[in-house]
């Protein structure tokens, strides 16, 4: 943070002060245990996912009420992504991806909310989800198929002498998806929000004649609410990618 | 004096990779576009092909976030 102090004057706008960890009851050191920001907005996405999936589906009723269908909406919704994208025998590991999704599209709309903190705007959050699915698909592939798992980087479509280069190739691809898995989601979630609040600084700069910047505000609010939601889906599409490539590693 | 340059030098290197969400910004619309022509020609099999389009934006979308990336570290980590 070597911004902090160089800039004493001009506009005033801190972007990605949102995104501090701060402990809920004063205090300034953070242990494991401490209550932080982080951990009420995550407490708050699981309650909010209970509320909609446990209690919200409790009448199973025949017709079903409002949070209900959004629920059955949700569900058929994930389970119809999997199906299409991992195949029938993918759906064993639908309640995952389930959890996943529905976890990361609560957490994701929940960080909208004014003076609210986006838990999966942090890399040790979304990295940890990234690497769990890494860890799971492929320790899954090797139980599955044994060796047969390596035939994923070994191309038997390509030409004999390109084989050991496309080898290589895909290994280091394979190796950057948690990377780029974790990294997706948390930058798409802090650039939102960072735009938003440059906006905000801009309208708080303007004054009462700040339409342009609350105009901006709303249309930038709008995407993100999108955003959101695609991430969301994105996230878990591809974990039903990588689920289908170590269920079936043959090209 | 030596470190106003070396910062001088941070900001516009964050600068400089932003340039880089531009050309993901071609890529995703480049995947979009070529979904609609598609589409447009071939309206029955669209819907099947919806998750490959979100496949192909989130693939080409990561670089663009990695160049962000690359400028965040620039203005608040280096």
């Amino acid at each position: 943070m070597s911004t902090e102090a160089a800039a004493p004057s001009g506009l005033q706008i801190h972007p990605m002060d949102q995104f501090v960890v701060k402990p809920l009851f004063g205090g300034e050191t953070i242990n494991f245990y401490t209550p932080t920001n982080v951990t009420l907005w995550m407490a708050l996405t699981v309650l909010c996912v209970i509320g909609l999936l446990v209690l919200g589906t409790r009448g199973r009723a025949i017709v079903p009420n409002r949070v209900q269908s959004i629920a059955e909406l949700a569900y058929g919704f994930v389970h119809k992504m999997v199906e299409d994208v991992a195949g029938k025998d993918g759906l064993k590991y639908f309640p995952y991806i389930m959890t996943l999704f529905i976890f990361i599209v609560f957490a994701n709309f929940l960080g909208l909310l004014p003076m609210a903190f986006t838990t999966t705007s942090h890399i040790a959050v979304t990295a940890t989800m990234a690497l769990a699915v890494f860890f799971f698909v492929t320790i899954l592939g090797i139980v599955k198929n044994g060796v047969g798992f390596l035939s994923l980087f070994w191309i038997s479509a390509a030409p004999l002498v390109l084989r050991p280069i496309l080898a290589l190739i895909e290994i280091i691809s394979y190796f950057v998806r948690p990377v780029s898995h974790s990294i997706r989601l948390a930058g798409n979630m802090m650039a939102g929000h960072a735009v938003i609040k440059v906006f905000a600084g801009f309208a708080g700069v303007l004054g009462v004649g700040a339409i342009a910047p609350v105009a901006a505000i709303t249309a930038v609010y709008a995407l993100e609410v999108l955003v959101s939601f695609i991430q969301a889906y994105v996230f878990a599409i591809l974990t039903c990618v990588y689920l289908k490539d170590a269920l079936h590693p043959h090209h | 004096m030596e470190g106003d340059i070396v910062q001088m030098g941070a900001y516009i290197g964050a600068g400089l990779a932003c340039t880089g969400m531009g050309g993901a910004a071609v890529g995703v619309g480049h995947v979009v576009g070529n979904y609609i022509a598609g589409a447009l020609r071939n309206p029955s099999a669209a819907a099947g092909q919806t998750a490959t389009m979100f496949i192909g934006i989130a693939f080409a979308e990561a670089l663009g976030i990695f160049s962000f990336l690359v400028a965040l570290l620039l203005m608040f980590a280096v």
